[in-house]
């Protein structure tokens, strides 16, 4: 703790081109993640599928679509390591390549409800009386909407294409997204800080973006990583249903489905995507927990 | 023969910074039916004495790392968990500065009050209702509908110096031999602060209760205490009865304390500041913990512990100079 | 001629000897200032159920390089008056003169101009800086939105600013959870005076704080307003505090002054009930004095309506 002054009198100054680092509140809440093991070991695993999701064009031992029809489905062996589905292809490449599809549609959907949950979120909660009010009812009304009959409608009115894909999920995930900003915001909007910043003659812009928006990033933070698995669980689903992605690319939730129809035949075309997408899952909401421990205001205390 | 007599507790926390020794060796003891003041600014270790008794100091990372609480011949801080149970509450309670965190806000007020006699005295409810509605009468919760509108009311519908009555009233439902009041009227407004010390001296009379009252305002002392010890970074530095200690002060921090009260000076005047900081309470302080900001300090001060020593009847400091006459 | 006047209704005007009167304009002119609370309920169409008269015709006028101390308990509304003045919350009805200007019809856009003269300090030293933001940031900010600085130099006001309140330079950097209360409050003070205000507003600027650490923020306070010719209206529940700097003093109960007047006279013969009743009920730190009081004080234990403004 830096010395208080004797009554007001100055020490010794030094120059103020060497000033001393503070340890913001971010730094310490890394500090305690970094002691939580599972998070740790999540976050870990995680830039590890993210790393290989990215390197796969170059990793991938065969063609994703290479089909070599006269192995048909094999199990697992030295020269394809997850064996092969009933095409011949590669299920290793086929879950490389998923990866890639399942982590883009999820951090890219999760981006977008992020956006836009955030700012709608801080706007309701600051500017606050009728228009919070406005907002948030077409929040609860967009909540009633049954998800897979939006998406539905949607894919059927404008085709089968990726960006579509995202926009519908992140349009459903960006909901409470707001609600969970708008909390946060409503109990900051009390803080002295904030009536400081208007004693100041701050413009709002700057009061939210500034001052309101840094520090609802915890909870945010937090909610991001636990809303990817979602995502991602989302995209398996509609996969699975056969809105999602189009034949010969494929994601997590395409090639479960796949496997899931010769389940028993040839059971490693289920178990292995299924094991890529649950420790996956699992390795986000490590760190999620992990990150919401970490973040919480009260452990940041003196 | 002392209600409650501690001696040499010490109450170490053990965090990433170091060990923070916030109880460093204290002793005193309270009388049946005395007011006992402990005065101390904030992070002098006051509070946490007195949790150390009950075993309500968290740990980790505290721990208790010696001293005896000696409680009708029973020491508390060896006992197990459900015997202190047993007397938290009953024998002893406690109430807290901030009353507004101190209720649960989804209890009804004559509920909260009900719960201790429930809980420790195995009234049936009808019996501890009628004491309950008693008790908040007693500390002057009144409504206009009768004393049954009082008892349903929640928390949040009252006001600071109201809730306050409550938790008074619910640290005494069981007619305790002790009650530890940390800070009770910090949070309140000078009249209504007026009212609950009177109140608490009046429950005091009525029941007998031995009363610890730890707070940081002298003036609120002066009212109510019939002893007083004076806390500083873990320590006393002394101890006396009231009118004693106030009109002739044996340690240089009462008289640095009582000097830099605003009313101590003529309006105008600058207010005296103790200059400097408490100490870091992660190392080891050899001799007196006030020596660096005293403007009497000399050698012998900063190298030898201070310990209490009676220099008056009844009048003990921890100053070596006092002791030795000098001061 | 007297200058104390007990107000026993709402509105009076508080008197100033003459001479003063004529050698300074008032820097800040309160003219039955009233701001009343509505309590609404409903998520969509917003129904009034009650009012809430936090501020009920406040009249007050401020001297420039004056200090005022305004007094009361919980509830009585000098918070809200403060918030009403920097127009934190806008007055229902009533004139807010200052330096001549009305700020009670100010749009926010209009108020954005005035406010750098016009600060406000807050009570609690743990909430009111921005714990995400360095010292640096929160110093800079404002002279950089107000163009008081520019980027190249604002580090050298910043440092400057800091010294003033009695902090070195070199903890620029650090953020306010690394530092004590009373430091806090010390950046809280060197904000309010980056902009240069003429009138400052500290709400309870002390009450979060330890009591020797009171006494250097006094200090400081103090010396500020007489380095920089400041004008301060100062907030308090202790009156032992606020007659330590201030010249007049304010009593407020129940949104109304009842009683203003000459700091030491209201202090030592205060005529209004409450004001008498709100000094005698301050414990001494004499004993025997304290024993004389209780034995003479008519205090009842019936806390019942009185206590509680706000009763559902």
């Amino acid at each position: 703790m830096p010395d208080a002054l004797q009554n007001g009198e100055i020490l010794a100054q030094e120059e103020p081109a060497r000033a001393e680092k503070g340890t913001s509140l971010w730094k310490d809440a890394f500090h305690r993640l970094a002691k939580n093991r599972l998070a740790v070991g999540g976050g870990i695993f995680l830039a590890f599928m993210v790393a290989l999701a990215l390197a796969t064009p170059w990793l991938a031992p065969y063609a994703y679509d290479a089909q070599d029809l006269d192995l048909g489905a094999a199990p697992p062996s030295a020269t394809h390591w997850a064996g092969t589905d009933t095409l011949g292809r590669d299920l290793f490449t086929r879950i490389l390549y998923g990866g890639r599809i399942s982590l883009m549609v999820g951090f890219a959907a999760t981006g977008v409800s992020l956006l836009v949950g955030v700012l709608y979120g801080a706007i309701a909660g600051y500017v606050g009386g009728r228009t919070d009010s406005i907002l948030m009812r077409i929040v609860d009304i967009l909540y009633a909407l049954p998800f897979t009959i939006f998406v539905v409608i949607l894919m059927v009115f404008f085709g089968r294409n990726m960006m579509l894909l995202f926009l519908a999920i992140g349009a459903v995930q960006w909901l409470t997204m707001a609600r969970i900003v708008r909390g946060q915001v409503l109990s900051l909007k009390r803080a002295d800080f904030i009536d400081a910043a208007v004693v100041l003659g701050y413009s709002r812009r700057r009061i939210i973006l500034r001052h309101i928006i840094p520090n609802v990033l915890g909870p945010v933070i937090v909610y991001t990583t636990l809303t990817i698995p979602n995502v991602m669980l989302l995209e398996a689903f509609l996969s699975f249903l056969g809105l999602g992605v189009q034949a010969p690319m494929s994601s997590w939730g395409v090639l479960i489905k796949e496997g899931a129809d010769v389940m028993e035949e040839y059971p490693w075309l289920l178990l292995f995507p299924s094991l890529a997408l649950s420790a996956t899952l699992f390795a986000l909401n490590f760190l999620g927990d992990g990150l919401r421990d970490a973040l919480d205001p009260r452990a940041a205390k003196d | 023969m002392p209600l409650l007599d501690v001696d040499n507790l010490r109450t170490w926390f053990y965090t990433r910074n170091g060990v923070v020794r916030a109880v460093d060796g204290v002793s005193f003891h309270v009388e049946p039916a005395e007011t006992l003041g402990i005065v101390g600014e904030s992070g002098s270790g006051k509070s946490v004495a007195n949790l150390s008794c009950l075993g309500l100091v968290p740990s980790p990372p505290g721990k208790i790392v010696s001293g005896s609480a000696m409680f009708d011949g029973l020491d508390l801080i060896k006992a197990p968990l459900p015997v202190l149970r047993s007397i938290r509450g009953k024998r002893i309670s406690m109430i807290f500065q901030d009353p507004m965190t101190a209720l649960n806000p989804y209890m009804t007020v004559g509920k909260q009050v009900m719960e201790p006699l429930l809980v420790h005295d195995g009234m049936n409810r009808a019996d501890a209702t009628d004491r309950a509605a008693q008790m908040l009468e007693s500390v002057g919760l009144q409504d206009a509908a009768g004393p049954e509108a009082r008892m349903r009311a929640y928390p949040h519908q009252l006001s600071g110096g109201m809730r306050q009555r409550v938790m008074i009233a619910m640290a005494l439902v069981t007619n305790p031999q002790l009650l530890i009041a940390d800070e009770p009227t910090t949070a309140l407004d000078v009249t209504v602060q007026a009212q609950i010390l009177e109140l608490i001296k009046q429950m005091q009379q009525r029941l007998g209760t031995a009363v610890i009252l730890i707070t940081h305002n002298l003036g609120v002392i002066a009212g109510t205490c019939d002893r007083v010890v004076v806390m500083y970074a873990g320590r006393f530095l002394e101890s006396a009865p009231t009118r004693d200690l106030f009109y002739s002060p044996r340690h240089p921090y009462t008289r640095a304390l009582m000097d830099s009260m605003p009313s101590a000076r003529m309006p105008g005047e600058d207010l005296y500041t103790i200059p400097g900081l408490p100490p870091e309470l992660t190392s080891e302080i050899a001799g007196c913990p006030f020596a660096p900001r005293c403007a009497h300090a000399n050698e012998i001060c900063r190298r030898r512990p201070a310990m209490l020593q009676e220099v008056a009847r009844c009048h003990t400091t921890a100053c070596t100079r006092v002791q030795a006459g000098e001061l | 001629m007297p200058h104390n006047r007990v107000h026993t209704g709402a509105g009076r005007r508080t008197m100033m000897p003459r001479s003063l009167a004529l050698a300074r304009s008032p820097m800040l002119e309160l003219r039955d200032v009233k701001t009343y609370f509505q309590i609404l309920r409903g998520s969509l169409f917003h129904r009034t159920t009650a009012i809430v008269k936090a501020v009920d015709g406040v009249s007050l006028d401020v001297a420039r390089g004056e200090i005022v101390g305004l007094v009361g308990e919980s509830g009585c509304g000098k918070s809200t008056l403060a918030r009403t003045v920097v127009r934190l919350v806008a007055p229902t009805s009533g004139h807010i003169l200052f330096e001549g200007r009305d700020l009670a019809g100010l749009s926010p856009r209009q108020m954005r101009k005035v406010r750098p003269r016009l600060q406000m300090i807050f009570q609690d030293p743990y909430a009111s800086l921005n714990p995400r933001m360095t010292v640096f940031d929160a110093l800079a900010e404002p002279m950089l939105v107000h163009r008081v600085a520019r980027r190249r130099d604002v580090a050298a006001k910043v440092a400057a600013l800091m010294e003033r309140v009695g902090l070195a330079g070199r903890y620029m950097k650090k953020y306010p959870h690394e530092f004590s209360g009373g430091q806090r409050q010390r950046i809280a003070i060197a904000r309010a005076l980056a902009l240069d205000p003429a009138l400052i507003i500290a709400d309870e600027p002390v009450s979060a704080l330890d009591v020797s650490v009171q006494a250097q923020i006094l200090n400081l306070i103090k010396q500020l307003c007489h380095d920089h010719d400041l004008t301060l209206i100062l907030i308090s529940h202790d009156l032992a505090v606020v007659r330590h700097l201030a010249q007049r003093i304010a009593v407020m109960y129940r949104g109304q002054i009842v009683e203003l007047g000459d700091a030491g006279q209201i202090c030592s013969n205060p005529r209004h009930p409450y004001t008498q009743s709100l000094i005698s009920a301050i414990p001494l730190p004499d004993p025997d004095k304290e024993a004389a009081r209780m034995q003479s004080g008519v205090r009842s234990l019936e806390s019942g309506a009185r206590e509680s403004q706000w009763d559902n």
